[in-house]
C-alpha cells in the first residue's frame, strides 16, 4: 500500500491521514463447503420430495454460490465498506447528484413494522396509513412545484421523464396529433433526449447561447406545429437560473406545445420559486437529490412527476384517491391514464424518507435549505475563480461550472484534477459534464457543507492548481494513496470480465 | 502518421482505398487520436447495403462513442474480423486496420472525396493550427 | 434547522466574502413576479421525535397482527438481520454511482460478486448491475429483443403477471410495437401453462421475442425448454421473467432463454407497500452490447492489483444520449446490495433449503385448502403459489378471513374474471402450519350457499 508522504504532495493535505484498510477477497474465494451461516426452523409441515413434486422442472445444484459463516460475510462487507467514499464522510460535490445529508430518522421511520411489512396488495382498508403517506407526500410535493397534480409512480428521475413524456403524447394525441420532436438543449443530460427518443420522438438539438442558457429567438425559430414539447432543466446544468423562462413557456404555449422541466435541479428553487408558477406544464423530481433519500451506491431512486390540469387525466394507474366516506383507496379507473410505468406503486419505501425530510424541514427549513446550497455555491465560486477558468460569469444557483483551461497547458486535465481531490480527502466534482463546456469541473457542495469544510475544500482546490503548475506529474498520476491507483479500463471494456469464474472450473 | 496519396477521405475522418469498383474503408489516423484507446468496432454485415454519408457502424472508446459515415455508397463484400477481438489494431495502424470492403454501386463518387492534401488541410482547420 | 451547518455568523460572514448585501441578491436572477414572498403550504417543521410519532401512527393504520398468504410478486421471506446492518453502514448508504473506481472499490466489489451470483442462480453468461424493479425489467427486455432481432411484434404468455404485462404495454405502445398476449390452458395436461398450440399459432417471422414468466403469475412451472424451441425455431428471442427468486432453490434454471429478467426482492428486501425492490437482467453473452443497465468489470492497476470498475458505458444514455440502449441511468445498488447479502448468508446449501421449505408449505396450504375448495392446474408443477376456486365469492370468503386476522388470497377476478371466484395463494418459510390450518377451518366453515 503506497502511503502519503511530503513527497507526494506539493502542498498540504489537512483533511486526512491515511490510515490502514483490510485487504479482502472475494467471497467467492474465500468460500469452503460445509459452512453456514443460517439457520432454518424445523419444517412443521410434512416434508417433500422435490423430484416428484417438480419432476423435470427440480433443481439440484445452485453451481457457484459462497459458502461462509456469519463473521466472515460482517468482515467481508464491513472491509468492502472501508473502501468506499461516503457522504457520512466528507464533502461530496458530485455537480447534479446534489450529495446532500440523509437523515438517519428517514431510515429508521422507512422500518417501522407496519411500513416495512405492508404487501402492496393487502386490503385498502388496512393500508389507510400506507395511503396517508403518498397522499401527505403528494400535497406537499404538489404545493412545492406548484403544479395540480402528480403521480408517484415512477422509480427515478429519467423513469419519471419518460413518464413525463408519455402524459405530453398522451396530450398531443388526445388532440388529434402527437406531433413528431422534442427539442432538448445542448446542455442538457443524457437521459433527456434518450427519454425523447423512447418516447417515440425525433430529437431537435438546440444550441444554447454565449451565455450557456436557452437562446429564445433560436428556438422561436424551431418551434412549429410539429414540436411536442421542449426539455428544459431549470437551472440548467451549469447552474443558471434560465430568467427567460416565462417567455419560452410562450413561445411553446403559443404554438400548442408544451414545457416539460427536468426538476434535477429543483434543490435550487423550493422554497424560492416554482416550476408551476413561471409556465412549467409537467416535471419530475428526484427524491434521493432533492429530498434527501440515500444514493446508496446508485439507487433506488425515486421521480414523481407532477403536471398541470390539463394532463392529469393521463397520469399512470392508479392514483390515490378519496371516496365520499372519506376513505383513502386506489383509483384504478382512468380511462386516458398512459397505463403502468411500474408494477405496485413506486419507490415506496423512497415516498416514507422524502415526507420524513420535509417534516423535519417545514417550510421555513426548507427555504433555508436552499439559500444555504446556494450561498455554498457561490462561496466555492468566488474563492475559485481567480484560479480556474469560468466559462460562464452569469450568476450561479446551486452549483458552479469552471473549465481546466488554464491547467491545460501543463497537459492536466478535469479527470485529472479530480482524481488529485481524491488524495486531499474529497470525493471529485462531476468530470466533463455538461458537454456545452469542455473539460468542465461541475462543482455542487449542496447546503450540508459547513464552511470549514467549504473552506477545507477550497484550500485544496487552490493548492492543486499550484501542483497543476509546478508539478503536473503528480496530478496526473493521482490518486496516490489509495487501495488502487488508476484502473485499466480500456482492457476493462477490451476484454469484459463480468463476472468470476472459480480458476479450477473447466 | 502520414496519409497515404493513394486514399481518399471524408471530412467525417474515413479513408477509402478504391480500386476500381472495389473498394476498403477504414477510419483515419487522426480520428484513432481523438477518440483514443479503441475498445470496440461496431460493423455491418457483409451483404448490407451502404449508402453515401449516412451511419454505417460506429467506434467505441472508453468514454466516447463516433459514429461510421460511409465514404460511398454500394455493398458490404467483406468485414474485418479480427477487429473484433483486437480493436486496438486501430489505434496501432488506423491506415492498415480496414473495417470492412465494399463494391462501389458508383465508382465516380470517389472522385467527390478529399484527397490527400486537402484532408490534411482540413485535419489543420480542425484541430486550429 | 438541524440538518444545517451553518451559524447566522457563517451566512454573513460568506455573503461578505461573495461581495453580496443579503442571500437575496442570489435569487436576483429570478424574475420577481414568480419570487415566492410567503411560506410553502406545507407542514410545519416538526421535531425528530414527532416525525416518528407521526409515522408511527401512519403504521398503526396499516394491517398489523394479521397473517397473510398474500404473494402475487411480492413475497415475505425472512429477512437476516444482518442485511440491515450492513446497508445501513454510512459508506454504502451515502455513497453514488461508483464512477470514481479508487474509492468505490466496496460498491463495485458487491456488485461484481452480485452479478455473479445472479449469473450462477440464472444460468446466464452475463448480468447487470440491476434494474428499477421485475416488471420495468421485463419491459426493458422486450425493447433489447426488438434491438437485437431488429423485429418490432412482441408475444406475452397471459400467465405473466399482469401489472408487468401492463407495464410493457406502456413501454412498447408508443415505438410503434405489436403485443399480443397468448392465453393459458384451463383444464387437464399443462393446466395453467401458457397454451404451446397458440402459441406456435401466433409466432411469426416478425415476432421478436416470447415473454412469460415462470414460475408464473400462478405459480405454475412453465416448460422453458419447449417454449425456447418455439421461439429460436422461428428466429424469436426467449424472455424469461422469474418474480420470485428464491424459486432458483429449487426449480430449474432457465438455460434454455436468451434474457432472463429477474425480480430479487425476495432475496432480503423489505415488502414496504411495493418498493423499492431490484430488478435485474441477465443473459446470453453474445447480448452484452444491447443490454441496457450499469455492468462493472474486472480489471488491474498499474501495479497489477486487482479492482473493479463501471465498464462499457458507451451503450449508456450519458455517451449516446438518443441513442442509447435505454434511458435508464440509476439502478437499484441497495437493494442489490440487500440482495447480494442475503445470497452470500444463506449460500449454495440455505438457497436450496429455504426454497424447499417454501415448497413444502405451499404443499400443505394447497392441500389444506382444497377441502373447502377446487385446486386449479394441479397437475402441473408449481413453486409456492396456488389457485384456489371456491363457491363463496373472493370478496365473501375474504372478508370472514379478516374478521379473523388473516388476509387471504388474491382476488383474481379483475385480471382472470374467466376462472370465476378464483384466489391466489402464497405460502413461504415464514407460514406455519398452524396459522394454515387456521385458514383452512375458516375457509371450511363457510355459510351454506345456493350453489348452483
Amino acid at each position: 500500500m503506497s502511503t502519503v508522504t511530503d513527497s507526494k504532495f506539493t502542498g498540504t493535505p489537512r483533511k486526512v491521514t491515511p490510515h490502514i484498510t483490510q485487504n479482502e477477497a472475494l467471497s467467492f474465494e474465500k468460500s469452503s463447503p460445509g459452512k453456514k451461516a443460517y439457520k432454518l426452523p424445523p419444517l412443521d409441515v410434512p416434508e417433500v420430495d422435490p423430484a416428484a413434486l417438480l419432476g423435470e422442472a427440480a433443481r439440484e445444484d445452485l453451481g457457484t454460490l459462497p459458502e461462509l459463516s456469519e463473521i466472515e460475510i460482517i468482515r467481508h462487507f464491513t472491509r468492502l465498506s472501508t473502501w468506499n467514499y461516503a457522504i457520512d464522510l466528507g464533502m461530496y460535490p458530485l455537480g447534479s447528484c446534489t450529495m446532500k445529508y440523509n437523515p438517519r430518522v428517514n431510515e429508521f421511520v422507512s422500518r417501522i413494522e407496519g411500513i416495512a411489512e405492508a404487501h402492496p396488495y393487502q386490503p385498502e382498508s388496512l393500508s389507510q396509513g400506507a395511503l396517508q403517506v403518498m397522499e401527505t407526500l403528494q400535497n406537499c410535493l404538489i404545493e412545492i412545484t406548484g403544479m395540480d397534480a402528480i403521480t408517484l409512480q415512477p422509480a427515478a428521475g429519467a423513469h419519471g421523464e419518460f413518464t413525463g413524456m408519455l402524459l405530453i403524447r398522451a396530450w398531443h394525441e388526445s388532440k388529434g396529433n402527437a406531433r413528431k420532436h422534442v427539442i432538448v438543449p445542448d446542455s442538457a443530460h443524457g437521459t433527456n433526449p434518450a427519454t425523447a427518443a423512447v418516447c417515440g420522438y425525433e430529437v431537435i438539438n438546440l444550441k444554447s447561447n454565449a451565455d450557456g442558457g436557452i437562446d429564445v429567438e433560436a428556438l422561436a425559430q424551431l418551434v412549429n406545429e410539429d414540436t411536442a414539447a421542449l426539455m428544459l432543466t431549470n437551472p440548467s446544468t451549469i447552474g443558471v437560473f434560465e430568467n427567460q423562462v416565462h417567455k419560452i413557456a410562450d413561445i411553446l404555449h403559443a404554438r400548442g406545445a408544451l414545457l416539460y422541466m427536468d426538476g434535477a435541479n429543483m434543490n435550487a428553487l423550493v422554497g424560492k420559486t416554482r416550476p408551476g408558477d413561471f409556465g412549467a406544464d409537467v416535471m419530475h423530481l428526484n427524491l434521493h437529490k432533492t429530498f434527501s433519500t440515500p444514493h446508496g451506491g446508485g439507487g433506488p431512486g425515486s421521480g414523481p412527476v407532477a403536471c398541470k390540469k390539463i394532463l392529469e387525466p393521463f397520469l399512470p394507474t392508479p392514483v390515490v384517491a378519496r371516496n365520499a366516506e372519506c376513505q383513502l383507496y386506489l383509483e384504478f379507473n382512468r380511462p386516458h391514464s398512459v397505463g403502468r410505468v411500474r408494477m405496485f406503486y413506486g419507490n415506496y419505501g423512497m415516498f416514507v424518507r422524502a415526507l420524513a425530510y420535509i417534516l423535519a424541514n417545514g417550510p421555513d427549513g426548507l427555504r433555508q435549505t436552499t439559500e444555504d446550497a446556494v450561498l455554498n455555491a457561490n462561496y466555492l465560486r468566488a474563492k475559485l475563480e481567480d484560479l480556474y477558468d469560468l466559462p460562464y460569469k452569469t450568476p450561479s444557483m446551486h452549483e458552479v461550472v469552471f473549465s481546466d483551461k488554464r491547467q491545460t497547458k501543463n497537459g492536466v486535465k478535469t479527470g485529472d484534477l479530480a482524481k488529485r481531490l481524491i488524495d486531499y480527502g474529497f470525493h471529485p466534482y462531476t468530470t466533463s459534464f455538461p458537454l456545452i463546456v469542455p473539460g468542465a469541473l461541475m462543482i455542487e457542495p449542496t447546503e450540508s457543507e459547513s464552511r470549514e469544510e467549504l473552506d477545507l475544500f477550497i484550500d485544496t482546490m487552490r493548492q492543486i492548481a499550484r501542483e497543476a503548475d509546478e508539478n503536473p506529474e503528480l496530478i496526473l498520476n493521482a490518486p496516490h494513496s489509495t487501495r488502487i491507483s488508476r484502473l485499466d479500463e480500456t482492457t476493462a471494456a477490451r476484454k469484459p470480465i463480468l463476472r468470476w469464474k472459480s480458476p479450477t472450473a473447466e | 502518421m502520414a496519409y497515404p496519396a493513394q486514399y481518399r477521405y471524408t471530412r467525417e475522418h474515413e479513408w477509402i482505398q478504391v480500386d476500381g469498383s472495389h473498394g476498403t474503408v477504414g477510419i483515419t489516423d487522426y480520428a484513432q487520436e481523438s477518440l483514443g484507446d479503441i475498445v470496440f468496432v461496431e460493423s455491418p454485415k457483409v451483404g448490407d447495403k451502404l449508402e453515401k454519408g449516412k451511419v454505417f457502424g460506429s467506434v467505441e472508446s472508453v468514454k466516447a462513442v463516433s459514429d461510421l459515415y460511409a465514404p460511398v455508397s454500394g455493398t458490404v463484400t467483406a468485414v474485418n474480423e479480427e477487429l473484433a477481438n483486437t480493436p486496438e489494431k486501430i489505434n496501432t495502424d488506423a491506415h492498415a486496420a480496414w473495417i470492412l470492403k465494399i463494391e462501389l454501386s458508383d465508382p465516380s463518387e470517389a472522385d467527390t472525396l478529399l484527397d490527400t492534401a486537402a484532408y490534411e488541410a482540413f485535419v489543420k482547420e480542425e484541430t486550429g493550427h | 434547522m438541524r440538518y444545517l451547518p451553518k451559524s447566522p455568523a457563517d451566512r454573513e460572514a460568506m455573503l461578505r466574502e461573495i461581495g453580496a448585501a443579503s442571500i437575496d441578491d442570489l435569487f436576483a436572477v429570478i424574475p420577481e413576479e414568480f419570487r415566492l414572498t410567503g411560506d410553502l403550504d406545507i407542514p410545519r417543521q416538526m421535531a425528530e421525535s414527532e416525525i416518528v410519532d407521526h409515522f408511527k401512527a401512519a403504521a398503526a393504520q396499516n394491517a398489523n397482527g394479521y397473517t397473510s398468504f398474500l404473494g402475487a410478486g411480492a413475497y415475505r421471506h425472512y429477512r437476516p438481520v444482518l442485511i440491515d446492518t450492513i446497508v445501513q453502514r454510512g459508506e454504502f448508504l451515502t455513497s453514488y454511482t461508483p464512477y470514481q473506481a479508487e474509492i468505490t472499490q466496496g460498491t463495485l466489489q458487491a456488485i461484481f460478486e452480485f452479478q455473479t451470483m445472479i449469473c450462477e442462480l440464472t444460468g446466464m453468461d452475463i448480468a447487470n448491475a440491476s434494474m428499477y424493479d421485475g416488471s420495468t425489467g421485463a419491459a426493458e427486455a422486450v425493447m433489447m429483443a426488438i434491438r437485437v432481432t431488429g423485429r418490432d411484434n412482441v408475444l406475452v404468455a397471459r400467465s405473466v403477471h399482469p401489472e408487468y404485462r401492463e407495464v410493457m404495454h406502456t413501454y412498447a405502445q408508443h415505438q410503434g410495437h405489436d403485443a399480443a398476449e397468448v392465453d393459458y390452458i384451463r383444464e387437464g395436461h399443462n393446466a395453467g401453462r401458457i397454451d404451446l398450440a397458440a402459441l406456435e399459432a401466433a409466432v411469426t417471422g416478425q415476432t421478436a421475442c416470447i415473454l412469460i414468466q415462470s414460475p408464473n403469475f400462478f405459480g405454475t412451472v412453465e416448460d422453458v425448454a419447449a417454449i425456447a424451441e418455439i421461439a429460436h425455431k422461428n428466429g424469436a428471442l426467449l424472455i424469461v421473467s422469474i418474480a420470485e427468486a428464491v424459486s432458483l432453490g429449487a426449480i430449474r434454471p432457465p438455460v434454455e432463454a436468451d434474457i432472463v429478467s429477474l425480480e430479487a426482492q425476495s432475496f432480503g428486501v423489505a415488502l414496504s407497500y411495493g418498493g423499492p425492490y431490484c430488478g435485474v437482467l441477465a443473459a446470453k453473452e453474445k447480448y452484452l452490447r444491447q443490454m441496457p443497465g450499469r455492468l462493472v468489470g474486472e480489471t488491474k492497476d498499474k501495479h497489477g492489483r486487482r479492482g473493479f470498475v463501471l465498464t462499457l458505458s458507451t451503450r449508456e444514455q450519458h455517451i449516446r444520449r438518443e441513442k442509447a440502449t435505454s434511458n435508464i441511468c440509476t439502478n437499484q445498488a441497495l437493494v442489490a446490495l440487500m440482495a447480494t447479502v442475503y445470497m452470500t448468508i444463506y449460500g449454495k446449501q440455505g438457497i436450496r433449503e429455504v426454497a424447499l421449505q417454501n415448497l413444502a408449505k405451499a404443499d400443505y396450504a394447497a392441500k389444506s385448502l382444497s377441502h373447502s375448495g377446487k385446486l386449479l392446474f394441479v397437475n402441473t408443477p408449481r413453486f409456492h403459489e396456488f389457485v384456489l376456486q371456491t363457491d363463496e365469492s373472493p370478496a365473501q370468503l375474504n372478508q370472514r378471513l379478516l374478521d379473523q386476522k388473516i388476509i387471504g388470497g388474491l382476488d383474481l377476478q379483475k385480471w382472470y374474471p374467466e376462472l370465476g371466484n378464483a384466489t391466489l395463494w402464497c405460502a413461504t418459510e415464514l407460514t406455519t402450519r398452524e396459522q394454515i390450518d387456521r385458514a383452512a377451518k375458516v375457509i371450511a366453515a363457510a355459510p351454506a350457499l345456493a350453489v348452483g
